[in-house]
């Protein structure tokens, strides 16, 4: 039986990639990854080096585990996939104490705990254990992608209200504070980043009427 | 579904195991020097900054190399112990030991005027976890020249606040000991403190729990030091 050959970037593969950003997002459609997403969204620059942490250790586990997916004995698959991502985590956890290291330092046990991650594990159940590793590598890096677009976005504004910075510069001018601005502590604690993330889904929602559920008579 | 024997299974999960271990275990011995040198030169970074001195990552090393002078361990009783390196130290160690039996680290800076810097690496309890930092004192081993305070997890915008410059500036001039002489170190305060009160700092409003741990770090860690600053006292 021949089969045709799928081009790389075809349709269907970029939906994969483009979905999670916005239709299935993991965090604001799933709901899925919200408690790293409250722990460190304080800054900007801890919440990008997140967002690309969980897209390398996304993007490879899909990719290993799809490479794998006629070889793991399904009673085991859990533990295979858990055991991937681990060591996936780690050796980023390494890499950043060693070239990293403030960076390492500010996310402490978050990175330990991206192997928690539910998005992750949830895309290899999902996904990659039932597709070719192509398609896998990029529904691995679409649904990363997603999650962290929104910490990106969620650490923006926290940072911003929260500490009057962004990247760790002054943004908020000084006379703003000598005319009686206070920065909003709110923002730094981990209850506004809920907020934050509920309004981001309503924003989301009134941009895009067909996430929303059908009313219920 | 294909069926899988166990022998499939055992054999497979040990392999995998293996391969795991072994990438894991090169990658952590090659990295394990970078990661050391960095912790160094973050530890460097902060005994700088006890004495006001900031030092990026590159100009660490040879700040330190400029500004400190010496660097040696004493005992409870104010001798100096010979053969232990001051920097290794490792306090979180140290502070579990009964005083009697502890290590206790001092460097010695000296800035280009000429005078000298003791500083004191420091070691306590926050509210999540374990605050440290280094406290540097002048050379009446008493009037407290600068410090630094960092922590693990205390709460953004409350008890992290101790790492902020404002409130580490707060206890530069404040003195450890009284006009009688006896150790009264530097209170954390809940109330204000008037700026010119010699032993008293503000403590952190909301943030009481982690201010009770600087106050309580600096009593009994500079306390086992007492009978050393004594003696050098005497002497001047």
């Amino acid at each position: 039986m021949s089969q045709d050959r799928e081009p790389l970037f075809s349709s269907k593969n970029m939906k994969l990639l483009r979905e999670p950003l916005d239709d299935s997002n993991p965090i604001t459609v799933q709901v899925l990854g919200i408690c790293s997403a409250l722990a460190i969204t304080v800054k900007l620059e801890p919440s990008v080096v997140m967002a690309l942490s969980v897209v390398f250790v996304m993007g490879v586990s899909n990719v290993v585990v799809s490479l794998l997916r006629t070889k793991i004995p399904p009673r085991i698959r859990i533990i295979v996939q858990l055991t991937v991502i681990a060591s996936l985590v780690i050796l980023v956890d390494e890499f950043l104490a060693a070239f990293a290291y403030e960076v390492s330092k500010q996310l402490s046990v978050f990175v330990g705990l991206i192997i928690t991650n539910c998005i992750i594990m949830g895309r290899l159940e999902a996904f990659a254990l039932s597709n070719k590793p192509w398609p896998s590598f990029l529904d691995g890096i679409g649904n990363a992608a997603g999650y962290g677009l929104i910490l990106v976005i969620v650490g923006f504004v926290r940072e911003l209200f929260g500490s009057g910075t962004i990247w760790g510069y002054q943004v908020v001018p000084e006379p703003a504070y000598s005319a009686g601005y206070v920065d909003n502590g709110l923002f730094i604690l981990p209850p506004m980043a809920l907020v934050t993330v509920g309004i981001i889904i309503w924003v989301q929602r009134y941009r895009n009427r067909k996430l929303i559920e059908e009313q219920q008579s | 579904m294909k069926n899988y024997t166990n022998t499939y299974i055992f054999t497979f999960s040990a392999i995998m195991v293996v391969v795991v271990a072994a990438v894991l275990s090169v990658v952590a011995m090659q990295l394990q020097p970078k990661q050391k040198k960095n912790v160094e030169i973050n530890k460097m970074q902060n005994i700088l900054l006890s004495l006001n001195i900031q030092a990026s990552k590159d100009s660490a090393m040879p700040k330190y190399n400029r500004y400190i002078v010496d660097s040696y361990v004493i005992n409870h009783q104010g001798e100096r112990k010979e053969g232990v390196d001051a920097f290794s130290v490792n306090l979180a160690k140290e502070i579990v030991k009964s005083p009697e039996n502890r290590n206790l680290p001092i460097f010695e800076a000296s800035r280009e005027q000429g005078e000298k810097q003791y500083v004191i690496p420091v070691r306590g309890k926050g509210l999540w976890g374990p605050i440290w930092g280094y406290v540097a004192l002048e050379d009446d081993y008493n009037t407290v020249y600068g410090t630094n305070f960092a922590h693990d997890s205390e709460t953004p915008g409350l008890g992290a606040e101790i790492a902020t410059r404002q409130f580490q500036k707060q206890f530069i001039g404040k003195t450890l000991f009284n006009e009688q002489g006896e150790f009264v170190s530097v209170d954390v305060v809940k109330k204000d403190a008037p700026p010119d009160a010699p032993h008293a700092v503000d403590g952190i409003s909301g943030g009481t729990i982690t201010s009770n741990g600087v106050d309580k770090m600096l009593k009994d860690i500079i306390g086992v030091y007492v009978p050393y600053f004594k003696k050098k006292q005497k002497n001047n």
